[in-house]
């Protein structure tokens, strides 16, 4: 009789236990509150550190290269802001252009790397052929080769067939090296599939193409999707293989605002602005997506 | 058709059955037509791979053994490469990277995923701290050399850590202040000191100039000598008059007493007593013995200001650009180890604390063991990508700390096409940054293939 009396009712029993509550004193309960007031300070003070950084390149890009004072001050003189950094950014030609030389590298090698990543992978997962275990176990390997290996090579063969510095040799390089990543992370969400659709379709006289087109594809449109975030981000923050492939007439965004580097003081008005023109859209991207960009991260944590 | 039905329906039971040992699904055509379709699918991934990605590996390797230009043979000569100081300094560098940076990072991203695991506003603080991995390195560079600028009025680092400074060691009263060079102050260790010595009863004026009047404190008003009292007594002074006249060394109207000065009586090298001026400059020692005292004006009066730290400059470069990969990455790290927290199975957790395990012990002794996969394999990725850190330094790094700040990858792009143009050079460099990501590879394969299993 004393033990039921002092049991509590078994449902509150059952609510902390989902809640993961510990059994505490009173003691250790205080303790943990004020502790969890640090943690909440801490963790404020954390993300005004993160966020800083940003701010000031956003607040800088509507300053004029002539304030005095930090950009912090800009609270104490407001109509210091203007936006004639950005409209004088829409008169510069070069910045313009390389906007969409950003655009027209990007948008191709993403869909490239999709195509073809979602046709191999497709093959390494449901298809039976010679050797495909080993030729898989290659393609983790060459997860992690380095960009620069390519460079010197990739230049002296553009070299010979015309290709150096043009558009078309930036996307090629990006696709190549966006493949091991993009067919390791498909191939493993194709060959979650259940195996019975696939048996099914095959059963009803579906060819491989149709499987891909009609089971496949619309299945694995969550990988597809994560991938073709990150392909685009990767492609459109690329700096090293656009400096070394892209001649001055098709220079992205990253290596324009490189080269306005060099005069950093003088040359804020442009450099700011023009970074944040060039963060905005993988920031769009990464709001809008968010959950398959985190999706990626964990599924292809290996780059 | 009817009756084919089951007996088509068993084919297929065996068929998954037998094939259970293999992943793959049974063959319906003939093995040599399925061969021949699944080579269309993967031709263009392996065509591309074999050709931009493949074949450069092995061409890398042989070009390392020619000259410059690659016409002629030279062995093993590129790889001198890595004894010249310039090479030894990226080395150096990278290594600094891998110790320091995976480290941090990975660091931060589990306290950041442990503490938001109790918060309401978790998510909010996650998509924050998670943000700059969205953005490329050149505008994280270009930001982080906002911040960065050393003029603590332009760069937000240098302005928190002096006002910091600030509120801990105030700053002198009259940075860069100093005597007339006739006057009869001489240079002492950093501070002044009078060339004669005075007893009680005297009275001393000290002018000083090197000040704006601006800048004197507010409280100042125009000096005057005191005069009478048998102390050892003076004036501290400006001995700039605004808008020209007045006379060098006396105090002329409107010339302002300096506030705040300490001044020394100094007796055989001793300091006996110290004294402060007034808001007209004046002081005076009470109580001083008789005797023949030197007057000094201490160095802490002249302090040059503190202006923060050279970020940019050669001794924190690397430091600097470090930071700002952590800014980029801890958000990576987060959300993996967040990712592994949740996956740990709260039984675990529970039976640890209902068998009496205080918070700290079960995160020692459960979460950490059950976390370890996740951490190694943060730790792996952020040792590939340190090791290949390109963007980042090319773009922090002002063009004359570029050498001091430089690391395999940038060095291997100065190298092979940054001017010097020795490609040669530039794919021994690259030889090795692969062989440097060589365990990472067998490191994935292997992890890869214990997954299968």
């Amino acid at each position: 009789m004393t033990i039921t009396e002092e049991r509590p009712p078994p449902q509150e029993e059952l609510a902390r236990q989902a809640l993961g509550a510990p059994r505490r004193g009173v003691a250790s309960r205080i303790a943990s509150k004020t502790g969890g007031g640090f943690v909440q300070i801490f963790l404020v003070l954390i993300a005004i550190f993160w966020t800083v950084p940003a701010i000031g390149l956003f607040v800088s890009s509507l300053l004029g290269s002539q304030t005095s004072g930090g950009w912090w001050t800009f609270l104490l003189q407001p109509t210091e802001l203007s936006l004639d950094n950005y409209s004088s950014l829409l008169s510069n030609g070069d910045l313009v252009g390389s906007f969409f030389n950003t655009v027209l590298i990007t948008v191709p090698s993403t869909l490239g790397v999709v195509l073809i990543a979602s046709l191999a992978a497709y093959a390494f997962a449901w298809m039976q052929f010679w050797g495909r275990d080993w030729i898989f176990l290659i393609v983790i390997g060459l997860l992690v080769v380095p960009v620069q290996v390519g460079l010197i090579p990739i230049a002296e063969l553009y070299g010979s067939l015309g290709i150096f510095g043009s558009i078309a040799g930036v996307v090629l390089f990006h696709v190549a090296f966006g493949l091991p990543f993009a067919i390791f992370l498909l191939r493993n969400f194709f060959a979650g599939i259940p195996r019975d659709l696939l048996e099914a379709a095959r059963m009803d006289g579906a060819s491989e193409w149709t499987i891909f087109r009609r089971v496949v594809l619309p299945l694995g449109l969550p990988a597809i999707a994560s991938l073709a975030i990150f392909q685009f981000l990767w492609v459109w923050n690329d700096f090293l293989i656009a400096l070394v492939f892209a001649s001055r007439d098709v220079q992205p965004l990253t290596v324009f605002l490189q080269s306005q580097t060099r005069q950093f003081g003088e040359s804020i008005d442009v450099l700011a602005p023009g970074a944040f023109l060039s963060l905005i859209v993988p920031l769009i991207v990464f709001f809008a997506f968010q959950r398959y960009f985190v999706q990626g991260t964990l599924a292809g944590s290996v780059k | 058709m009817t009756e084919d039905e089951p007996g088509l329906r068993d084919e297929g039971q065996v068929a998954t059955a037998g094939g259970a040992a293999a992943i793959n699904p049974p063959d319906k055509q003939p093995g040599l037509g399925r061969s021949w379709w699944s080579l269309a699918y993967l031709l263009p991934a392996l065509f591309l791979l074999s050709v931009v990605v493949l074949y450069p590996i092995l061409y890398t390797i042989v070009r390392s053994l020619f000259d410059r230009t690659g016409d002629s043979f030279v062995g093993l000569d590129n790889y001198g490469v890595f004894t010249d100081p310039a090479t030894l300094t990226s080395i150096r560098n990278n290594a600094i990277w891998v110790v320091v940076a995976p480290i941090v990072v990975t660091t931060l991203g589990l306290i950041f995923a442990v503490l938001t695991e109790r918060i309401r506003w978790a998510s909010v603080f996650k998509l924050l701290v998670f943000m700059p991995m969205a953005i490329s390195f050149v505008a994280a560079g270009i930001i982080f050399r906002l911040v960065y600028q050393a003029d603590p009025d332009q760069g937000v680092a240098n302005a928190l850590i002096v006002s910091v400074h600030d509120v801990f060691a105030e700053s002198s009263a009259y940075p860069g202040a100093g005597p007339r060079e006739e006057a009869e102050l001489a240079s002492a260790d950093g501070g002044f000191e009078t060339t004669a010595t005075y007893g009680t009863g005297d009275t001393v004026a000290l002018g000083l100039v090197g000040f704006a009047p601006a800048d004197v404190a507010p409280e100042a008003v125009p000096a005057s000598e005191p005069s009478g009292g048998d102390t050892l007594q003076g004036v501290v002074w400006l001995d700039f008059a605004v808008g020209g006249g007045g006379e060098e060394g006396t105090i002329d109207n409107d010339e302002l007493g300096l506030p705040g000065v300490a001044v020394q009586a100094v007796q055989d090298g001793t300091v006996v007593a110290t004294t402060e001026t007034g808001a007209d400059g004046a002081f005076a020692f009470e109580d001083l013995a008789e005797g023949d005292y030197t007057l000094a004006l201490p160095r802490d009066n002249f302090r040059e200001p503190f202006n923060g730290l050279d970020w940019l400059g050669p001794a924190l470069i690397t430091p600097a650009i470090i930071g700002a990969y952590v800014w980029i990455w801890a958000g990576f790290a987060m959300v993996l180890i967040a990712a592994g927290l949740a996956a740990i199975p709260r039984d675990a957790l529970e039976a640890a604390r209902v068998d009496g395990a205080t918070e700290t012990q079960v995160f020692r002794r459960v979460t950490m063991p059950l976390l370890a996969p996740v951490l190694i394999v943060v730790l792996v990725t952020l040792v590939i990508n340190v090791l290949k850190v390109f963007d980042l330094v090319y773009i922090i790094a002002p063009g004359s700390v570029q050498d001091d700040a430089s690391v395999l990858a940038l060095q291997m792009y100065r190298v092979s096409f940054g001017g010097a143009d020795d490609q040669g050079l530039g794919s021994a460099l690259s030889v090795l940054l692969f062989l440097l990501v060589l365990p990472a590879m067998a490191f994935n394969i292997r992890r890869f293939r214990r997954e299968q299993q």
